[in-house]
């Protein structure tokens, strides 16, 4: 069968891709987009390590056919930092060491930004409820919910 | 087998067409959190992919002209969450459907899914069946509407016939005092399938219970609405007494099984513990309502 074609926005940049029905947006993301921030570790929607924003709402893109990209704006681990310069939240994650071998991290952070830009405040419960789907076997998810509080109270300092 | 075709028809008549010339083959897609796992286990594979989210009807939560709401059965539970109305209206069935998964999962999951994927454990159901939510439900033969508890059949199968789609659940209008709540037991804080599922709505008037429901789930092959357990509620001020018989209601109404997640003797006993729970926090609410 012939592929199917594709027109999204992807960080910004219009782009267009060939896939399968069955394919996921991880798929494409990772195959003929080149984009391979986004992780395959589950791809049941258990573990976070694909997330990306729809619409700038967070989402498994393990759990997302490549099709239903469709006119939708995707935002992934490369579009965080900007002209070369990282994210407060990367840099606060290097600082703070909140990774060891670095799978979950992409997802981290997306689902991160997700959080930060709804909510520039959040409390130590409302960081670990909303990283709940992001699954580390190497932190114990301490260093990374630290560096999330701190990245948060330096943008607040920083937006002041 | 040939291969999957995909297709995300603007309207529910053609969507109704392709599933119909699918001719069992075909699956709606909504959030697609099931039907992906499902699909990545080998346990399906479609012969069509129908995306549903084109549809408006599907995607939208509307207040309806008696007061009452319908949400779209295709609306992701994130969005149902940031709805400031319906939360108002109904914490109840609003807190259920956002139990379902991450935030990841929320951002695409429905409620309409977690109705139609027929788990018996479905956090979303429970708290719809006690709300009194009706399904509205568009196919070959045009539009019917069936109560929440209606829809399921048994652990992964509905009532709905070939090419049916379900479209929305309407709540009705809420008379003054009346509120609802959601409770679920599961061994950790989060990201896990409810042992117990417990929905309680119920109106006060001057303290009284005038009107109640109850749903329950994970205690039996389909989510119940247990009707001894409402009935041992109105008319009570919610004593002591009238709780426990509630609670009573609710064990001699299970018919659970014994699995990794509980125990028969657990998830009975358990149910009790949440009707309680439930109402209380239903009442609470009310009295603020």
């Amino acid at each position: 069968m012939a592929k199917m074609h594709v027109s999204t926005t992807i960080n910004g940049e219009p782009t267009e891709f060939l896939c399968d029905a069955t394919d996921t947006l991880l798929d494409a993301l990772r195959g003929p987009l080149g984009l391979t921030g986004s992780k395959e570790g589950c791809a049941t929607g258990d573990c976070g390590a694909c997330s990306v924003t729809v619409d700038g709402r967070l989402t498994c893109s393990c759990l997302m056919l490549a099709a239903e990209a469709e006119g939708r704006e995707i935002g992934t681990i490369e579009g965080l930092s900007q002209g070369g310069k990282l994210h407060p939240l990367q840099q606060k994650f290097l600082e703070m060491a909140a990774l060891q071998c670095g799978i979950c991290t992409p997802g981290f952070l997306v689902a991160s930004k997700a959080l930060l830009d709804r909510n520039l405040e959040p409390t130590e419960t409302e960081v670990r409820y909303w990283l709940a789907g992001n699954l580390c076997r190497c932190t114990g998810y301490d260093k990374i919910v630290h560096a999330v509080l701190e990245t948060a109270a330096e943008m607040r300092g920083a937006s002041r | 087998m040939t291969e999957t075709q995909y297709l995300a028809p603007h309207s529910l008549d053609e969507a109704v067409s392709a599933l119909l010339a699918a001719n069992g083959t075909g699956r709606i897609l909504a959030g697609g959190t099931d039907l992906l796992v499902q699909m990545q286990a080998g346990i399906v594979k479609p012969g069509l992919i129908v995306n549903i989210k084109k549809i408006p009807e599907m995607t939208s939560i509307e207040e309806t002209p008696d007061g009452g709401f319908r949400i779209g059965a295709a609306v992701a539970g994130a969005v149902v969450g940031e709805h400031e109305r319906l939360g108002k209206a109904w914490p109840g069935v609003v807190e259920a459907i956002n139990l379902i998964g991450s935030t990841q999962v929320q951002g695409r999951a429905s409620a309409g899914g977690n109705l139609c994927n027929a788990s018996p454990a479905a956090d979303s159901v429970p708290a719809l069946v006690a709300a009194g939510a009706v399904a509205t439900i568009h196919g070959p033969n045009g539009r019917r509407t069936v109560p929440v508890e209606e829809v399921p059949a048994g652990p992964g199968r509905t009532n709905l016939a070939p090419g049916e789609i379900l479209v929305s659940f309407t709540l009705p209008p809420r008379p003054p005092h009346s509120s609802d709540a959601y409770l679920r037991m599961i061994p950790r804080t989060e990201m896990d399938i409810a042992v117990v599922g417990c929905g309680v709505s119920l109106t006060l008037e001057n303290g009284k219970c005038t009107a109640a429901r109850v749903g329950l789930g994970a205690v039996a092959p389909t989510v119940l609405l247990v009707k001894d357990a409402a009935d041992a509620l109105i008319g009570s001020k919610l004593e002591d007494d009238a709780l426990e018989a509630a609670a009573e209601a609710c064990r001699a109404a299970c018919r659970p099984i014994d699995d990794k997640r509980g125990t028969i003797a657990y998830r009975t006993k358990v149910a009790g513990v949440l009707l309680k729970r439930a109402a209380a926090i239903a009442a609470d609410r009310a009295g603020r309502a």
